[in-house]
């Protein structure tokens, strides 16, 4: 099947190629305006941001990098980022099992409920938060009773980092299970594989580049993320700021080669993700393909 | 091991998948689930499996109850359509599966699971191919891993959905054929879901003929295909020519032809629908009087041994399709256009349902 596909696309290309040729003058046009779109749009802000971080030189970069409060906020960051993932990795795998192999009535409310967090804006996500379980919220009281602290703290970060993050893996794995089907664990069951054995030879091999695509983007996400998480955190430093929070205070302070350095690291670590990202997309693809 | 069903039924929403369903496969038997899409065949034999549950019924395995045991207890080969191999096992992996999995104490050990497999792609005639991917190999090859692959755990019942379903014509053929011979070897009791009657009347040893949920006939493939119980079976069976008629006191009057039909004396000015065969039908070239009917040729196809014809009746525009043999064909000369006589040889009547008293 999926030979026949590319087949037919190669065909078409080939027609299209020889009945639309463009004037040449047209082609270089509008390729220079893409280009120089590209470069005014993305690129120039990308060396913006490391010649801005470097202005300083090598040594005041790393110093607002070292600095307490700048480790401080990449600790929280990371923090955030390796509870979100594993727990998001779950709620996820579960949430598009449940979807992908399962019929039940409510089914599509589900999965327009998992879409929610996409859709509303951060902030709204992060006040959410705040009326559970801020000092005047539904649970305020008996958290103060207890002794715990969720907003304007670390737990508060993390949840709402988990709000806004929850919809990745699941968004990710629905298609991609449902394409596969459940043939392959029914067959594994007939075979005599315990539930969790085919979860775990059958299921899991299958959805794993998936599964990987969804944990990048949901790290992207979790370590970028400023609306929601800014709601909640009150801005303590050293306490509850994370990196992009940090960014932000260091802005608001003019200590621009500062925010700059610690934006670089941001930076850095989002073209790390895209070159992973687009590694598992291109194995997402090929699996896909495969499995035509 | 024998099956028992029991009373089985089934319903998804409000569509009656199965309705009380009673069927005993002895052990040993290949027995062939035949009937259109929707029948319930897959349902059934899904249920069989513990795939699916019933909502009202039992299944027994050699007379015993299978209501508490799970998937994995029932000790069932499935064999599923389109194959549902591992893609990210090689084929002795997809093979060894199901030795593998079992817990430590009953699990072979790895050279006994080594040489069953070798074993097994050997029966199933793929032993070179033991490190491909299910990808790398051809549909019918894929069929016979799916099939190893049930038959490593040893099972009690094999069960095939449509196991050709997806494959040419002639690898079909070829490998049916096949599967029978495995059968003959094996004793293993089987049971395999079509709908494609050529399949099920070629290698079953008996063939139950499902429609809308409900057992239309069950009987060897002689049985069903001589002796239809009613017009179901016998428009299912192969190529059918369809008269509408009226049927009074053992005739039957279908146009300006009448017959005789002994078993309906009994009916008073009935509506009745006779069936007949296309190679039933005798053709002449001139009008022998006697119940031939005057139809125009529209239509001729020669090719093979069997000359396919189809022509229309001059008194009512119904169409008829006959089949000739090349001789007989080549000996009336016969040109499209032209006008023949036909005569119905055997006719089988049923009275359609809603008109039975």
């Amino acid at each position: 099947m999926a030979g026949n596909i590319k087949l037919r696309q190669g065909t078409r290309s080939t027609h299209h190629a020889a009945n639309t040729t463009e004037l040449p003058v047209i082609r270089w046009l509008l390729t220079l305006i893409a280009i120089g779109f590209l470069g005014v749009m993305l690129i120039m802000p990308l060396i913006a941001v490391f010649a801005k971080a470097l202005e300083g030189g090598i040594t005041l970069y790393l110093d607002a990098i070292v600095e307490p409060a700048a480790i401080a906020a990449i600790q929280l960051t990371l923090l955030t980022i390796a509870i979100a993932i594993p727990l998001n990795t779950v709620f996820g795998l579960a949430a598009a099992w449940a979807i992908a192999k399962f019929e039940f009535k409510g089914k599509n409310f589900l999965t327009t409920l998992i879409d929610l967090p996409f859709a509303v804006s951060p902030v709204v996500a992060g006040l959410i938060f705040v009326s559970l379980f801020g000092v005047r919220g539904m649970f305020g009281t008996w958290l103060i009773e207890h002794g715990l602290k969720v907003i304007f703290a670390p737990p508060g970060i993390i949840l709402a980092t988990i709000f806004v993050t929850f919809p990745f893996v699941a968004r990710e794995l629905i298609p991609l299970m449902h394409s596969l089907g459940t043939a392959e664990e029914e067959a594994a069951l007939t075979l005599g594989a315990s539930g969790w054995k085919t979860f775990w030879y059958i299921t899991l091999p299958n959805i794993k580049w998936g599964l990987m695509y969804g944990v990048i983007l949901t790290s992207a996400r979790a370590a970028g993320e400023f609306g929601a998480v800014s709601v909640v955190s009150g801005h303590i430093r050293g306490l509850t700021n994370t990196m992009p929070l940090h960014v932000e205070i260091l802005y608001n302070e003019y200590q621009f080669t500062a925010a700059f350095a610690v934006a670089s690291l941001l930076t850095l670590m989002a073209i790390v993700t895209l070159v992973v990202k687009n590694f598992v997309e291109w194995k997402v693809q090929q699996q896909l393909g495969q499995s035509e | 091991m024998s099956i028992e069903i029991r009373n089985i039924s089934k319903q998804f929403g409000s569509f009656t998948a199965l309705e009380d369903i009673n069927l005993t496969v002895p052990t040993g038997e290949l027995v062939a689930l035949l009937g259109p899409s929707g029948s319930g065949k897959t349902t059934l034999l899904r249920i069989i499996a513990g795939l699916e549950t019933a909502d009202q019924g039992s299944i027994l395995f050699n007379g015993e109850d299978t209501a508490n045991r799970n998937i994995q207890e029932r000790q069932v080969g499935f064999v599923f359509q389109h194959y549902a191999l591992f893609r990210h096992m090689t084929i002795f992996d997809n093979v060894a599966f199901g030795l593998k999995v079992r817990p430590r104490n009953s699990r072979p050990s790895k050279e006994e699971i080594q040489e069953r497999v070798h074993q097994l792609l050997s029966l199933v005639k793929l032993e070179g191919l033991a490190n491909r991917y299910p990808t790398q190999l051809s549909g019918g090859q894929r069929q016979r891993v799916a099939l190893a692959r049930a038959l490593a755990v040893e099972p009690q019942v094999l069960l095939l959905d449509e196991p050709f379903g997806a494959l040419d014509a002639k690898v079909r053929k070829e490998l049916r054929r096949w599967l029978r011979r495995l059968h003959d070897e094996l004793h293993i009791t089987s049971v395999f879901v079509t709908h494609d009657q050529e399949e099920a009347l070629d290698v079953a040893d008996r063939i139950v003929i499902l429609n809308k949920g409900h057992i239309e006939q069950l009987g060897t493939p002689e049985e069903v295909y001589e002796q239809p119980k009613n017009a179901f079976v016998y428009n299912f069976l192969g190529n059918v020519n369809l008269f509408h008629g009226r049927i009074h006191e053992g005739r039957v009057q279908i146009g300006s032809l009448e017959l005789d039909s002994p078993e309906y004396v009994q009916t008073q000015d009935t509506q009745a629908i006779s069936y007949v065969r296309p190679y039933n039908i005798e053709i002449e070239r001139v009008d022998k009087g006697q119940d031939f009917i005057p139809a125009r040729i529209l239509f001729i196809r020669a090719v093979g041994p069997i000359v396919h014809l189809e022509l229309k009746r001059e008194d009512n525009d119904d169409l008829v399709e006959v089949e000739l043999t090349r001789a007989r064909h080549q000996e009336l000369a016969l040109k499209s256009g032209e006008v023949v006589f036909v005569k119905p040889t055997d006719v089988k009547i049923f009275i359609p349902d809603d008109y039975s008293i």
